[in-house]
C-alpha cells in the first residue's frame, strides 16, 4: 500500500480540487476518483462572503485527507507563512510545498524549495515538495528532511504528460525507496498509467479531471488507469527491442513453399 | 487608523488583531492570519498589536491543485 509519512493511503491517485465547474461536480469527481488525498489551498476571504467556509465543509463531509499547498508562492518567506496558515486551518502537518521560480512554466525554484523545506521540517511539518526531476535537487530535499518527493511530469496545467522520460526514469532508479508522486502535467489517463508502469508510487491530477468535458467520468477513467499501470508494474513489463521477434513459435511449422 | 487588509485599505479602531478581526466582521469565519508577512496563530491574536499602516492577510480555505 502507498505510504506517505507513515500514513497508509488506499489509492495511488491524489486529486486536486480546483477549476471544477461546480461544487457538486467536484464532490462527485472526488468520489469517482476514489482518491483518499485531495489538495487544498488558501485565499483571501472578504468578511462578507463565505465561499471558503462552504468549500471547507464540503471537503470535510467527504472524509478525505487534505494536503494543503503553497500555490502561487514565489519566495521562501511567502511559502513558509502560507504553510503555517494552512496547518492551522486544515489541522494537518502535511504541506505540498511549492516555491515557483517563474511564471511561463511555473517551474519550481529548487533553491528556494530546499530552503523552505528545511525551515518547515524543523518546525514539525511533513513536507511533500513539488520539484523537478533534477537529481541533485532531490538529494538536497531529502537531506532537508523530506521523505516524499513530487516531481513534475510537465508544467502545471499543460497536460503534456511525462516530458522528460529519461530524467524521470533516472530519478526513480536513483531513489528506489523514496515515495515519488508525479505531480503536474498529466493530461490523459494513459500518461498516468505510464507513470505507474515506470514505477512511480502515485500521481496527483487536477486540471486533466476538472477541465474534462465530463469531469466525473474522467475521474473514474484515471482511477482505472492508475490501477492498471500499477498492476502492470507489479507484473514486470517486457523490455522493448529494436527488431521483430515472432510471437508464434516457429518450431514444427509446416513447409509449404 | 488605516490598515491594509487583503490588499485594500480599511479603517479600524481596535488595537489587537483579535478585536480588529471582530470589528471587520470575521468573528465567525474559519480564517488564518498574517501580520506584515508573519503568521499569527489564532491563540496569539489577543496579544498581537495592530498599528497604523500594518499589512493584514486574512485567508480562508479554497480549492487548490
Amino acid at each position: 500500500m502507498l505510504e506517505l509519512y507513515d500514513i497508509e493511503i488506499g489509492s495511488r491517485l491524489l486529486l486536486g480540487t480546483a477549476r471544477y465547474p461546480s461544487p457538486a461536480v467536484l464532490t462527485e469527481a472526488i468520489r469517482a476518483s476514489r482518491a483518499e488525498v485531495v489538495t487544498v489551498s488558501l485565499r483571501r476571504e472578504s468578511s462578507g462572503e463565505r465561499a471558503g467556509q462552504g468549500f471547507w465543509s464540503i471537503i470535510r463531509s467527504l472524509g478525505v485527507r487534505v494536503l494543503p499547498n503553497t500555490a502561487g508562492c514565489h519566495s521562501v518567506q511567502e511559502a513558509v507563512t502560507t504553510a503555517q496558515m494552512g496547518r492551522e486551518i486544515f489541522g494537518t502537518s502535511w504541506v505540498k510545498l511549492e516555491v515557483i521560480g517563474e511564471d511561463d512554466t511555473l517551474q519550481p525554484d529548487v533553491f528556494g524549495l530546499v530552503e523552505a523545506a528545511r525551515i518547515l521540517t524543523a518546525d514539525g511539518f511533513q513536507v511533500l515538495p513539488y520539484t523537478t526531476e533534477d537529481l541533485i535537487a532531490a538529494e538536497r530535499l531529502l537531506r532537508a528532511g523530506c521523505r516524499v518527493l513530487m516531481p513534475w511530469g510537465a508544467p502545471i496545467g499543460s497536460g503534456r504528460g511525462l516530458n522528460n522520460l529519461y530524467g524521470l526514469k533516472a530519478l526513480r532508479a536513483h531513489f528506489p525507496d523514496v515515495p515519488l508522486v508525479i505531480d503536474a502535467g498529466i493530461g490523459v489517463p494513459s500518461h498516468a498509467a505510464q507513470a505507474m508502469e515506470l514505477g512511480f508510487d502515485a500521481v496527483l491530477i487536477n486540471t486533466a479531471v476538472a477541465e474534462a468535458a465530463n469531469p466525473v467520468a474522467m475521474a473514474a477513467a484515471f482511477a482505472q488507469a492508475v490501477e492498471a499501470g500499477y498492476a502492470a508494474r507489479l507484473a514486470g513489463p517486457m523490455e522493448p527491442r529494436d527488431m521483430a521477434a515472432p510471437s508464434t513459435p516457429v518450431m514444427g511449422r509446416a513447409f509449404l513453399g | 487608523m488605516r490598515i491594509l487588509v487583503n490588499g485594500a485599505w480599511r479603517e479600524a479602531a481596535a488595537m489587537t488583531l483579535a478585536s480588529v478581526l471582530e470589528e471587520l466582521g470575521y468573528a465567525d469565519s474559519i480564517v488564518a492570519t498574517a501580520l506584515n508577512g508573519e503568521f499569527v496563530p489564532a491563540s496569539a491574536r489577543g496579544g498581537a498589536r495592530v498599528s497604523e499602516g500594518d499589512r493584514l492577510e486574512v485567508l480562508a480555505p479554497m480549492q487548490g491543485g
